[in-house]
């Protein structure tokens, strides 16, 4: 599952961590690149497209421009875009109720009836119930029916029509204490227009808890057009995509979410009843990049990214080039990490760490620091009294407040002043 | 210029750069059509690069190189009797129809047709091949669940040659292409066949479904390599799904394509038509 398009992804990065820029060029190269391998990976050219203009923007990012390693950083944004294409978060079916239905759909010979067995077994406690509704398939109901006999469960087989297997199928299920019912439906094309509207009947009859579409694994481009006919003439409120223990590239995984927007919720792996996965999308998305380790690559470069920008204003500082516009920046990235210890752990000053700030206080410094001109920001000597009126006033704080920071600000250079002399010293 | 001119001018240019990595213009529309349609992107961008170089009318110079790509002759063996067809294909393609249709059509160009199943995994493959026996009214050899493939497939030629039948079909299990130990089974049955037969089955027919994406070329290639399959036949062609990962595959393995399937019914089953085929390409 997912070797080819990883072997190639691994070949892909090492290019691009090898990369000491990212120009325009090298952001082409490596999107031309992606392109290709999506497509060959059977992605639908539409979402090929999207995709890559989605992650475009994010390569053009300042932070990795400003890089000089943007290798990884390239590597968790395509990784965080694949998430995304895949759903974010893995999806569970939430089966609580004292009695839940199940149907699945989907085109002829994706995997129904073996999938209907399949979660069966997986929600064996439910006490499932296995209902054959396809009286179109040659000894589709002798299938199922062998398979409820595998797994143990109860079964009800196919009547002459859906309707009044289906009825017969609900009174059994709440004689008898069922608390899951799955119908297994016969294998219909999106295009067939009475076949979907039976579904929709039997859809509106029923009401399923969940109605899941089926898909094959190793399907092409068709997967976009199954996956919206389906979602707009039945509505889908899951997907399970099957015979994903081949080398099938996995493409359906990336095209039909985006599309339908409805989640992929497992996976088939085999022919046995035990072959079924949750879908787990960061746990794909990392397999399709053919790194296991991607977690910790993201926490490194996260972590790098702020020692980048750390190292630059040390420096700054030290350099006694440190002004009121840094300290806003740092403000920012404080404000943004929500907790003040973490702010002061990460100002370059040491003697900071000490100064006593309140959440309140810091909002009020942004504020006073955003109601200068760029002019006093780069150098606040020049604040005289009028100009801490008008700060204040803009501001809504008083000058009092003005002072209070312009304080700070100066015994701060003045420590790194010293730091600097002391840098001569030795 | 106002806002949305200057967006839609840059919208267009990002259309170009993605859509057109190729090429550029009108060839943008062909690529689109190759592509959707599963030709995968190392022929599509073979095949628009010719394009490119010619003068005429492009879209037309294109469906006559599919139609050539397409075009490998396909001539009916006969070795020894009984004629034996084996079916095989990945899971779900639609084998055990395609027996079906196949016996159909045999029977109905007068040949005296018996079909066995030996799918001996999946539950209910016999009765389901039973029951296309009983709808075409031709003789069966059934299995158990769990038998031996290739001793059912030695009794299924053995009754043929008693009861003088012109055509014996072979359904077997899907099987991914990258099962080994399921491809060893099949070549079991195939030195089965070769015993008592002396000679190799006349058909290997790979089934391949419609939907299928550039994993068609991988299965085409392990079947050709294993077993040496003679031809193909693709499946559900009345979907959506143009099928056009028999494009590659012809042009890379050589291999005949010799039957359409496009239907649940006995006789949705045609003889190929390059024209036909690549006509439904270019159709929205
Ligand atoms: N390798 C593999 N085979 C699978 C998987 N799921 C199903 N199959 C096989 O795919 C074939 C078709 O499965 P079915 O469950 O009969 O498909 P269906 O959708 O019910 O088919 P119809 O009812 O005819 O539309 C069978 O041979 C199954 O054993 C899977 O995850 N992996
Ligand atoms: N629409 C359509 N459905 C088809 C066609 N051929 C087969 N099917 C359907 O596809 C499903 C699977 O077909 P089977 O013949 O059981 O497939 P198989 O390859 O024998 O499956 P396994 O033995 O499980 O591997 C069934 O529901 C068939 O009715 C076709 O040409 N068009
Ligand atoms: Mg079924
Ligand atoms: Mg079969």
């Amino acid at each position: 599952m997912f070797d080819i398009i990883a072997d190639r992804f691994i070949k892909l990065q090492r290019k691009i961590l090898g990369y000491g820029r990212l120009s325009q060029k090298e952001i082409s190269d490596t999107l031309r690149e992606i392109r290709i391998l999506l497509l060959d990976a059977d992605v639908n050219y539409k979402v090929v497209g999207e995709f890559l203009r989605s992650l475009e923007e994010k390569l053009k990012s300042e932070k990795i421009a400003s890089s000089l390693k943007p290798g990884e950083l390239v590597i968790v944004e395509l990784y965080k875009e694949i998430v995304k294409l895949l759903g974010e978060k893995p999806t569970k079916l939430n089966l609580t109720n004292q009695f839940n239905i199940l149907c699945l759909f989907g085109l002829q010979g994706t995997g129904k009836t073996t999938t209907a067995a399949k979660l069966a077994y997986y929600y064996k406690e439910k006490k499932p119930l296995l209902v054959a509704c396809d009286p179109k398939r040659p000894a589709a109901s002798l299938q199922l029916q062998k398979l409820a006999e595998r797994v143990k469960v109860d079964f009800i087989p196919v009547k002459e029509d859906i309707f009044t297997t289906a009825k017969v199928a609900l009174e059994f299920a709440k004689k008898n204490n069922n608390q899951l019912v799955l119908f297994d439906t016969a294998g219909r094309l999106h295009i067939d227009e009475e076949l979907m509207k039976e579904l929709k009947e039997f859809k509106e009859k029923i009401k399923p808890n969940y109605n899941l579409l089926v898909v094959d694994g190793m399907v092409g481009q068709d997967a976009v057009n199954q996956a919206k006919e389906f979602n707009e003439k039945i509505g889908i409120d899951g997907v399970i995509i099957t015979k994903m223990d081949g080398d099938a590239k996995g493409g359906a995984c990336l095209s039909i979410r985006a599309v339908s927007k409805a989640p992929i919720i497992f996976i088939g792996i085999g022919e046995k009843i035990d072959d079924l996965q949750e879908f787990h999308p960061d746990r794909i998305a990392s397999r399709i990049l053919g790194r296991g380790d991607i977690k910790t690559l993201i926490e490194k470069v996260e972590s790098a990214v702020n020692r980048e920008d750390q190292e630059k204003l040390t420096k700054k500082f030290l350099k006694g080039e440190f002004n009121l516009e840094d300290f806003l920046n740092q403000l920012k990235i404080i404000k943004k990490m929500g907790s003040l210890q973490k702010i002061l752990s990460m100002m370059p000053i040491p003697e900071l760490k000490v100064i006593n700030f309140d959440e309140k206080e810091i909002i009020k410094m942004e504020a006073i620091i955003l109601s200068m001109t760029k002019e006093e920001r780069r150098n606040p000597k020049i604040i005289d009294g009028s100009r801490k009126k008008r700060i204040a006033l803009g501001s809504g704080t008083t000058v009092a407040d003005v002072n209070r920071l312009l304080n700070d600000f100066f015994q701060a250079q003045k420590l790194a002043k010293l730091f600097k002399d002391k840098r001569k010293i030795f | 210029m106002n806002i949305f001119e200057k967006l839609k001018g840059a919208l267009k240019k990002t259309r170009e750069k993605f859509r057109g990595i190729f090429f550029s213009d009108n060839l943008e529309e062909l690529e689109e059509i190759l592509l959707s349609a599963d030709i995968g992107t190392q022929l599509t961008q073979k095949l628009i690069e010719e394009c490119k170089k010619f003068s005429g009318d492009k879209k037309e110079f294109l469906k006559e190189k599919l139609i050539n790509i397409l075009s490998i002759p396909y001539k009916e063996r006969f070795f020894s009797s009984p004629k034996v067809i084996l079916v095989v294909g990945v899971n779900g393609s639609g084998k055990t129809t395609t027996v079906g249709k196949l016996a159909y059509y045999y029977k109905i160009n007068h040949n005296d047709v018996i079909i066995a199943s030996a799918d001996t995994y999946r539950d209910a493959a016999t009765e389901q091949l039973k029951i296309w026996a009983e709808k075409i009214n031709t003789e069966i050899v059934l299995s158990q669940k769990g038998q031996d493939s290739a001793a059912v497939v030695f009794d299924a030629i053995q009754s043929a040659q008693k009861r003088k039948k012109d055509i014996l079909l072979i359904d077997t299990a899907g099987r991914l292409h990258t099962r080994k130990e399921l491809i060893e089974e099949l070549k079991k049955i195939i030195r089965v066949i070769n015993k008592i037969k002396k000679s190799k089955p006349e058909e290997i027919f790979l089934i391949i479904d419609a939907t299928v994406g550039q994993n068609g070329i991988e299965q085409a290639k392990v079947f050709k390599d294993e077993i040496d399959i003679t031809g193909i036949i693709i499946t559900k062609l009345d979907g959506t799904a143009k099928g056009g990962i028999l494009i590659p595959i012809a042009y890379e393995f050589k291999l005949p394509i010799c039957y359409i399937g496009c239907g649940e019914n006995i006789d949705d089953l045609i003889p190929f038509s390059p024209e036909d085929f690549v006509k439904a390409i270019f159709e929205d």
